[in-house]
């Protein structure tokens, strides 16, 4: 009894409160804009409409014309054409995702999380850090910057060679050589992240524990002048010379050259391994590119290459092997020659060349997406993210006064470290975070593993 | 099997409905692989309807698919399915791309008072063949997939069909304006199906 007076008190006083329900109605309006009505196709049944519009209405206008049968077929029609006469049901239990190997995704495999399937990447155009290197040589045939398995960054300022843990940004002197034996022309971590190659400008090589902040060994006499180019295939340091020559030296052995090859009638500035460890790729002064067959060389006599390519017009530093096409290799020319090329080393193929505008000093191709990265001189010393094969220009990194001589990436693949003319090191974060980069492939092999995660 | 006899050409409403929800099967595999929502490697051939047809083999994908058909076939025995949707949606964001919409008409009669028809296997099959050449075809002109896919599967039935406890009632997941192209019917002189894929209207492909 109460609650009813109650209610038709409240009804009532609405009823006579006709200012409100005006305005709460030009609220709908304003909001809603009714004077138009915008049908929508998909979501309109135009069957029942019709039915509506036609035989309904005929039904209702002359009920006396409707024979049995009609008003059989009407009701069958009205039961078949109502609109809840369907229930719309899906399993719970939802189909599993594919199982893609498109890393990125797999966090958003729950649909709430509406993120878009491939946002395009946010590059900084701004170094994230940038560090002092003072009397980092400036010299285009050196390789004095090395980020290593276990994060740590080598750089050679002059004699002296530095760790920068970059878990940690705590900086500590590895080694300052002599005056008359500096200074260090090159850095290079073994690939265990423990051990360190130098090259140094009087022709020797040392290999330092730097845990122990030990050196190891020292090798001599293989080379007759600076060394300017390192690179390791296990336990085989390969060193590169102002000499010409390059040298394979098993670090485990008294004696240990097992190789030389000689090809290069210059300095080698440039010498990388491929991942496979099969082939080895040297740039020199004297614009050639080498590539070299690891199972083809025999100790003591020296090697002849696989090919000699001979299409780049200044001296070959720049070069990296493709992270994800084994026989892939980008080289870079000097000054004069200012291009990308790159190459199928099976066959020596050049499957691509660009002009870049500018001395190309180093390059780095991104672990994670198709895309390389190159670094320059004159005149704008910037990094150039391009995307590969169309070797599109994503993004121009600006920021160096001097042309940007080494690059070095982090083992998580996302950082490049760049150091400069004008001794400062730079890095930026041009290759993604490492959130983006983190999950592996492989690593959602079971495809019912999202399904915990939904209930 | 079902219990098709071997006598020749009846066809009764288990047969029937054992074929419809096959093909169903044999449909969605190969949607699954044609549109590339699941990897080639995870599919593997067999000879089927005189065409090698895909299936996965991916195991979570065949049970979604086995338990589906199983209910399919019982709700096709009772006449109650009037269209199963397989919905093919953005992965990242749950938009709907796609939607392959086979309706079904049952002949109520043959539920009713448990008639038999007759139709040959054969033709049946011809008619099915036909189909799925088509669904084969259709990569030709549907947009592409650019992105992570997922699928779901609608059953649209009659009200009073109970809802098993593994299933739930869904929105229609419609897409809004879309483009439409329909495929052969078969017909199994019980379950006629119509099959329909609506795909969503690439906007900027229109305007230029």
């Amino acid at each position: 009894m109460d609650a009813g007076s109650l209610s038709s008190v409240s009804a009532s006083k609405t009823k006579s409160r006709c200012p409100l329900q005006e305005q709460f109605l030009q609220k709908r309006n304003s909001r809603e804009n009714l004077d138009r009505f915008i049908p929508n196709r998909s979501a309109m049944d135009m069957d029942y409409a019709h039915y509506m519009l036609t035989e309904g209405r005929k039904g209702k206008e002359n009920p006396a014309v409707n024979s049995p049968s009609r008003e059989a077929y009407r009701k069958q029609l009205a039961e078949t054409f109502n609109m809840n006469r369907t229930r719309i049901l899906a399993f719970k239990n939802k189909p599993p995702t594919s199982v893609e190997a498109i890393p990125n995704d797999f966090s958003s495999s729950v649909h709430q999380q509406a993120k878009t399937a491939k946002p395009r990447r946010y590059i900084p155009q701004t170094s994230e850090r940038t560090l002092d290197a003072p009397d980092l040589v400036d010299d285009y045939y050196l390789n004095l910057l090395d980020w290593g398995s276990s994060n740590i960054l080598s750089i050679a300022l002059g004699s002296t060679v530095y760790l920068w843990d970059a878990s940690d940004g705590a900086t500590s002197e590895l080694v300052t050589i002599d005056e008359e034996n500096g200074p260090v022309t090159s850095v290079k971590w073994a690939p265990d992240g423990r051990h360190i190659a130098l090259g140094l400008n009087n022709s020797d090589v040392q290999l330092w524990d730097t845990t122990a902040n030990r050196l190891l060994r020292t090798m001599r006499g293989g080379h007759r002048s600076r060394v300017g180019a390192l690179d390791w295939n296990n336990h085989i340091l390969t060193t590169g010379g102002m000499d010409g020559q390059i040298i394979n030296n098993d670090v485990r052995v008294r004696s240990p050259i097992v190789d030389t090859y000689q090809g290069h009638h210059q300095e080698v500035c440039g010498l990388k391994w491929s991942a496979s460890g099969q082939q080895l790729a040297s740039g020199g002064n004297d614009n050639l590119l080498h590539i070299w067959d690891r199972s083809m060389a025999s100790s003591n006599s020296s090697t002849e290459w696989l090919h000699r390519l001979e299409d780049h017009t200044a001296a070959v530093k720049a070069l990296a092997w493709c992270p994800f096409q084994g026989n892939l290799l980008a080289s870079g020319g000097g000054g004069g020659d200012r291009s990308i090329k790159f190459w199928n080393t099976h066959t020596g193929a050049c499957l691509n060349s660009i002009d870049t505008g500018s001395q190309v000093c180093a390059l780095l191709w991104n672990k994670n997406e198709r895309e390389l990265l190159s670094s320059h001189g004159f005149t704008k010393n910037q990094l150039t993210l391009w995307k590969y094969p169309s070797m599109v220009k994503t993004a121009e990194l600006t920021g160096h006064t001097s042309r940007v001589l080494f690059m070095a990436q982090s083992p998580d693949g996302c950082t490049v470290a760049s150091a400069a003319g004008d001794e400062t090191l730079r890095f930026w974060n041009v290759f993604g975070t490492p959130e983006v980069a983190k999950p592996a492939p492989k690593a959602n092999p079971e495809p019912f593993a999202h399904l915990n995660r939904i209930r | 099997m079902a219990s098709r006899t071997a006598s020749k050409d009846i066809i009764t409403l288990r047969g029937s409905a054992a074929i419809v929800s096959e093909y169903f099967g044999y449909a969605s595999n190969s949607i699954l692989y044609n549109r590339g929502v699941y990897p080639e490697e995870s599919f593997k051939k067999v000879k089927k309807y005189g065409l090698t047809m895909l299936l996965t083999e991916d195991e979570g994908v065949k049970t979604f698919i086995s338990n589906l058909t199983a209910q399919l076939a019982e709700w096709l025995e009772t006449g109650k399915l009037q269209r199963v949707v397989l919905v093919i949606m953005s992965k990242a964001s749950g938009e709907v791309l796609e939607r392959w919409n086979f309706s079904i008409e049952t002949d109520s009669e043959v539920v009713e008072k448990g008639v038999s028809r007759e139709k040959s296997d054969k033709e049946i099959m011809r008619e099915i063949q036909a189909i799925m050449r088509q669904i084969a075809s259709s990569i030709t002109y549907l947009p592409c997939l650019e992105e992570p896919c997922v699928f779901d599967v609608l059953a649209y039935t009659d009200t009073d069909v109970a809802v098993p406890f593994t299933w739930i009632e869904s929105d229609p997941k419609l897409i809004a304006n879309p483009q439409m192209v329909k495929l052969h019917s078969f017909d199994t002189k019980i379950h006629k199906v119509d099959t329909l894929v609506s795909y969503k209207n690439d906007d900027e492909w229109d305007e230029s």
